[in-house]
């Protein structure tokens, strides 16, 4: 069994607005320093059996085609944990 | 009596209001479920608001699997008028008949109020009852409704007068361009987040004894496609 990660962030020129507004309030909060922040997802896929070259392959169509919208994110990352 | 199918998601909410609009527009309302892929024999298609799997993933991005879904490209790629209402928009989007994608809105809130529109493209299969340049005014009610996509993609759908409705007075959710809604190339598949099924019977549509208006604004995307369809029959 093993375990993948895929993570999905809005797209650099597209606006976060819920990253904007986590920003807005950590000053308010007391954690001043933070400039920005950008907010974004984790998935966990577990399979059945190694994370082969292939599965990684498929589960990258599947972050690609369904876990993210191209025309407002990108996939940074895909890794087996 | 043309026949315009209404599909039910599951969080499907403005379904029944949009197969009244169809009725009370003059057309047989057919009810279509996500989960069958026939299309039975509808002339055009309606995909209507709501929060279709809670908006989970993204707003409309897990509904654009349905099977119906397939037919409904297939019938839209051949030219058949299909119109997305709030949701029906997004899910539009998300299985790329229609360009661009929705996010949240600029701030943050969800919003529901009545909102004017001016229509831009008075050709669309879903607009000719219109005017180009008329300005409506039908309810609107969202939560990610601020229309996104790159320049390139923007500056296209303008010069081929593709952006169909445009927010007027105010921008309710930070769209690029105050877009409200947009058309694909060929005019049939038509998406906007106002709700136009909701401003059909007078009396229950926004209404102000100033301008006149009787609450109906919405009325004429119905009649539109079914003069469309009885022309081409």
């Amino acid at each position: 069994m093993a375990t993948i990660v895929v993570h999905v962030m809005p797209k650099p020129e597209i606006l976060d607005p819920q990253g904007k507004a986590v920003g807005a309030a950590l000053p308010r909060l007391g954690f001043t320093g933070i400039d920005q922040v950008r907010q974004g997802k984790r998935f966990e896929l577990t399979v059945a059996g190694e994370a082969t070259v292939e599965v990684l392959a498929k589960v990258r169509e599947a972050a690609e085609t369904m876990l993210s919208n191209p025309v407002i994110e990108d996939v940074v990352a895909v890794e087996v944990v | 009596m043309a026949r315009i199918g209404v599909v039910t998601f599951p969080g499907s909410l403005d379904d029944r209001d949009a197969a009244r609009a169809v009725r009370l527009a003059g057309a047989e309302a057919v009810s279509l479920w996500h989960n069958d892929a026939d299309l039975h024999h509808v002339d055009a298609v309606v995909l209507p608001g709501g929060f279709s799997y809670g908006d989970y993933l993204r707003a409309g991005a897990i509904s654009r699997f349905a099977p119906i879904m397939d037919s409904v490209v297939d019938a839209a790629n051949g030219g058949m008028p299909v119109l997305g209402i709030c949701n029906g928009f997004q899910v539009l989007t998300e299985v790329h008949l229609l360009p661009g994608s929705m996010i949240k809105n600029e701030h943050l809130h969800f919003v529901c109020r009545d909102q004017t529109l001016r229509v831009e493209n008075a050709e669309t299969a879903w607009t000719t009852e219109y005017r180009a340049g008329e300005e409506i005014t039908i309810p609107l009610k969202n939560q990610d409704g601020q229309y996104v996509a790159d320049e390139r993609t923007l500056d296209e759908l303008e010069g081929e007068g593709r952006v169909a409705f445009r927010y007027v007075g105010w921008n309710p959710n930070g769209s690029r361009r105050d877009i409200a809604g947009v058309t694909n190339a060929a005019g049939n598949v038509v998406g906007l987040m106002p709700h136009p099924e909701h401003a059909v019977e007078p009396g229950f549509g926004p209404d102000s004894r100033d301008n006149g208006r009787r609450g109906t604004d919405g009325l004429a995307f119905f009649t539109s496609a079914i003069k469309g369809l009885l022309a081409t029959a």
